[in-house]
């Protein structure tokens, strides 16, 4: 089966006073039709760059460089590698072959418009229908997010719903299309709990009939047990683990995806209790000065001078489908530090 | 008292606050070229009479509405034949001297007010900046007018004139950034050491409020200069004799087809002094607002 | 909606009061009151002038007089001309249109250009073209505006004579296309400065639109440009500036004697200067109190329409 989405190489630099200071290096992935693939990491890993770039959300050219490709099938059926297009072709794209849903719901709809407008907006610049029937599109999309009495929120205003609501509202914006693609960054995190737990189940449902990629973006492996099929750890714009849900969160081999996953209070009890990153030592390192070798030597456990700060590590698979980017992964499975 | 309170204000003005500033200041091109224009100006209304060939206030009927650098007169002369250079420097001094006077008048006035609204808040603060909307409701040249009109026009006077309309831009700001500033650690500090309300008031909320006052300040010169240009454009500010860059223009309505260098010389001035002090305003609120050094 | 609506009329009326008793200050600021008109006349006795005073009702107590002459604000009893003893409120409202045709057309003339400048500017931030506007407008906002109206009538009407030099109209012409061409030296310098206003906060507003999360969310629903930037960004930014137009209105009417005063235009701020040349007093007043009564009208309207416009404010 071939993949909805392959990212290739995908590196993003920002301009800054001294010159561009990358903050991805050369990420690839790619992600099969129904299939969920959750990019984790802290705060300032670079994750949502990440997804930010492939949307081509990011500051255009001279402030930010992006290289590499980010291939997805245009209407026609024909690949297109998003990096390599103009705003003027990517507005085909976007909101219609690949999608996006934000953290705070809130802020991510336009206050004054009302919700029905903005789920119509996002069908009638795609497709030529009239205003009745974006309405009767949107209520039926409304419908499908499951929110109750969709006909009468058709021309409520976001202040007037609910945090999980507007969510609900966010995604009936983004699936307006059936996008082969939905980034999800942080859905769920501005979330009470509750509702955190129903807008992964709508999304899982969602996923289920319509067959579409996802790509979370999360930080929370709680989140990640819930809803993911596969998962990608990201240190520093790095892919440092990648692997499935069950041999990652089972077996983690590099340490920093052990000191995230220490920091989780119970995997039982995980998806509804927030995680709490803050157990490593240490700030995720500045891009403009990365330290030698292993970026996460510095906060690493297992730091070996002479070894982890010289050369940086190459990312390796440990097994079918586990990679991992560790210049001692062998030693520490022998030390016993990870099963 | 004192030396309790003394490591306060040390802490509401650090040292390092100055040289940022200035720094900042200095890198706003234009800023910088409205301080040098008005160093210049200064200068030249202060020494220019006395170098100039010509008295400001000397008739000459032979030489009447003679052009702009023909003569030995370098900006020409009005209807009178007297010198326009020697006038609009002498009305320079005027017309700078009223700006900065009603500057001052109506900074202490609103500054005054906008820190008692800001501090006591409650139905006091309520009732003064409902005053400071109520005066806000008058177009400020309508008020002015009407003062000058029914009050007999001096130099004194119309500053205070124009001062008693241009203090409430002031009180504004000043009450807000009090209000902010009231609830902040080193005012509970104060506070609680059993420092004064008026202390509290002028020793250390406004010297914290004191980047704001010295913006709006700054552009209530350019726009003091602004209204006594107008009055005195329609006759009831400086009187003539005395030269102001607005009364020079008064005369210069009628001949503006015969002679219109009497109107353009004196309102280049003008606008020139007061695009400096708008400049110098604008630099100084980026220096002063820290925010800016993020860029 | 009708709490905020009752609020905003409340405040209103504090202020109105307010205005009233700045007024009535002023009107007794004036050197013998309300009566230097009369003093002025030479022959007049004092005996004379107490007789006036006493069927003025201006030997009562200040208190008493006050009160009786705001009730009589209120009763639209705004007293006569000392001129023509015409009714003050007459008399403004037949300079009233010719003010407000200007005020209207060059704020109509200035919002239309500001907002175009300042979003501009905001997209293009830092360009040569955000750089030019910020600098022309601090420039603009330092013209004297009575001294651009006299540079202009040099200029188009005295040496290229293209425009008339003032007045309303043409005595004997009055055509709409000769209204026009009347307007447009007036329209022209007073919009200049209103210009520089409104798209510096235009601007500002813009720069705090442009980067919000909804905007993301409408370039990633697959919007073109045009479609983001004028449904979302510009209709946003144009939220604040409707409270804005309204403390804005001071200086508009401002603005608009000043100019009339250059172009002979035959509107209130003529009428006003008049009327100071004449010491006529109720008019002079009745111009001031309806000036300020326009503002807090203007304000209280603006209100309203935010609370139209912005569906948060309407609900809450």
């Amino acid at each position: 089966m071939s993949a909805n989405i392959t990212v290739s190489d995908l590196s993003v630099s920002f301009r800054s006073a001294r010159g561009y200071v990358p903050v991805v290096h050369g990420i690839s992935f790619s992600i099969r039709p129904g299939e969920t693939l959750a990019l984790v990491g802290e705060s300032g890993s670079g994750k949502s760059v990440t997804s930010m770039a492939i949307m081509k959300l990011l500051a255009p050219a001279p402030m930010t460089r992006i290289e590499g490709r980010a291939v997805v099938t245009d209407n026609q059926g024909n690949p297109v590698d998003l990096v390599a297009l103009d705003e003027k072709q990517l507005r085909h794209i976007r909101g219609n072959r690949i999608a996006m849903i934000f953290q705070e719901p809130l802020t991510s709809l336009n206050p004054v418009h009302t919700v029905g407008d903005q789920i119509a907006e996002a069908i009638r610049f795609h497709e030529r229908l009239s205003k009745a029937e974006a309405r009767r599109r949107a209520l039926s999309l409304l419908e499908q997010v499951g929110i109750p009495e969709p006909a009468k929120r058709l021309d409520t205003y976001p202040h007037e719903l609910s945090g999980g609501m507007r969510q609900r509202v966010m995604i009936a914006i983004a699936l307006a299309m059936e996008p082969d693609i939905l980034i999800a960054d942080e859905p769920t995190t501005a979330l009470d709990v509750t509702v955190q737990a129903q807008i992964l189940g709508l999304l899982r449902d969602l996923q289920r009939k319509k067959g579409m990629a996802i790509l979370f973006i999360t930080h929370n492996f709680g989140v990640v047990a819930e809803i993911a099929d596969r998962v990608m750890v990201m240190y520093a714009g790095r892919i440092v683990e990648e692997g499935s849900v069950l041999h990652v969160l089972s077996s983690p081999r590099m340490p920093y995806t052990r000191g995230l996953l220490a920091s989780v209070p119970r995997l039982e009890h995980a998806g509804l209790g927030q995680a709490e990153l803050g157990t490593i030592p240490g700030y995720v390192p500045d891009p403009a000065a990365p330290p030698a070798g292993c970026a996460f030597h510095p906060r690493c456990a297992h730091n070996k001078p002479g070894i982890c700060d010289v050369e940086p590590p190459e990312l390796v698979e440990v097994r079918a489908g586990h990679q991992l980017r560790c210049s001692r992964w062998q030693e520490l499975c022998l030390e016993g530090g990870v099963r | 008292m004192t030396t309790a309170a003394a490591p306060l204000s040390v802490f509401a003005t650090p040292a390092w606050y100055q040289n940022r500033t200035l720094r900042r200041f200095m890198r706003h091109r234009l800023a910088v070229m409205g301080t040098v224009m008005i160093a210049l100006l200064i200068m030249a209304c202060v020494f220019g009479p006395y170098l100039l060939p010509y008295d400001d206030l000397k008739i000459d009927i032979r030489h009447r509405f003679a052009a702009p650098f023909t003569g030995d007169h370098y900006l020409g002369t009005d209807a009178l034949g007297r010198d326009t250079a020697a006038r609009l420097l002498n009305a320079g001094r005027i017309s700078l001297l009223v700006g900065f006077f009603a500057m001052v008048i109506s900074t202490v006035i609103g500054a005054s007010i906008g820190v008692i609204a800001g501090y006591y808040r409650g139905w006091l603060g309520a009732v003064l900046m409902r005053i400071v909307d109520a005066f806000l409701s008058f177009p400020s040249v309508f008020l002015v007018l009407v003062l000058a009109a029914f009050i007999k026009p001096n130099p004194i006077m119309i500053t205070v004139i124009i001062a008693a309309t241009s203090w409430m831009e002031i009180a504004r700001i000043v009450e807000t950034e009090i209000r902010s500033l009231r609830e902040r650690d080193f005012i509970l500090a104060a506070r609680m050491i059993g420092a004064s309300s008026r202390w509290i008031m002028f020793r250390e909320l406004v010297p914290n409020a004191i980047g704001p006052i010295i913006v709006a300040a700054t552009l209530t010169i350019a726009h003091a200069i602004l209204l006594e240009a107008y009055i005195s454009f329609l006759g009831y500010g400086i009187q003539p004799p005395l030269p102001s860059w607005g009364n020079m223009l008064n005369s210069a309505q009628q001949y503006l087809g015969k002679a219109p260098w009497l109107a353009i010389v004196p309102g280049l001035a003008i606008t020139l002094a007061v695009a400096s002090f708008n400049f110098i305003g604008d630099g100084l609120r980026d220096a002063l607002d820290g925010r800016s050094d993020l860029k | 909606m009708t709490r905020y609506i009752l609020n905003r009329l409340g405040q209103s009326a504090v202020i109105l009061v307010l205005v009233s008793l700045i007024g009535f200050v002023v009107l007794n600021l004036a050197p013998g009151g309300p009566l230097s008109q009369f003093a002025l006349t030479p022959g007049m006795s004092q005996a004379e002038l107490d007789r006036i005073a006493e069927q003025l009702g201006l030997n009562r107590p200040l208190l008493v007089q006050y009160i009786d002459w705001f009730s009589r604000l209120f009763i639209g009893d705004w007293g006569r001309s000392f001129r023509d003893g015409q009714s003050v409120l007459a008399i403004i409202a037949g300079h009233l249109p010719a003010t407000l045709l200007l005020m209207g057309t060059s704020t109509l003339v200035s919002i239309l250009i500001g907002t175009w400048v300042g979003v501009m500017g905001a997209v293009r931030r830092y360009s040569v073209f955000d750089t030019l506007a910020t600098v022309g407008a601090m420039v603009a906002l330092s013209i004297p505006t009575f001294w651009f109206g006299l540079v202009a009538i040099y200029l188009f009407s005295l040496n290229l004579k293209w425009l008339p030099a003032g007045s309303m109209y043409t005595i004997g012409d009055q055509s709409i296309g000769d209204y026009a061409i009347h307007l447009i030296l007036p329209v022209m310098v007073l919009a200049f400065v209103n210009v520089a206003i409104w798209s510096r906060y235009m601007r500002s507003a813009t720069l705090e639109v442009i980067d919000q999360d909804f905007v993301r969310t409408a370039r990633a629903k697959g919007l073109p440009y045009r479609r983001v930037l004028i449904h979302h960004i510009v209709r946003n930014a144009l939220l604040p500036m409707i409270t804005l137009a309204g403390l804005q209105l001071p200086t508009i009417l401002g603005g608009a004697l000043v100019t009339e005063t250059v172009f002979t235009w035959p509107g209130m701020g003529r009428l006003f200067l008049d009327s100071i040349g004449y010491s006529d007093y109720p008019v002079i007043m009745g111009i001031l109190m309806f000036s300020a009564i326009l503002v807090l009208l203007g304000n209280l309207m603006a209100d309203l329409l935010v609370g139209l416009a912005d569906p948060r404010v309407r609900l809450g």
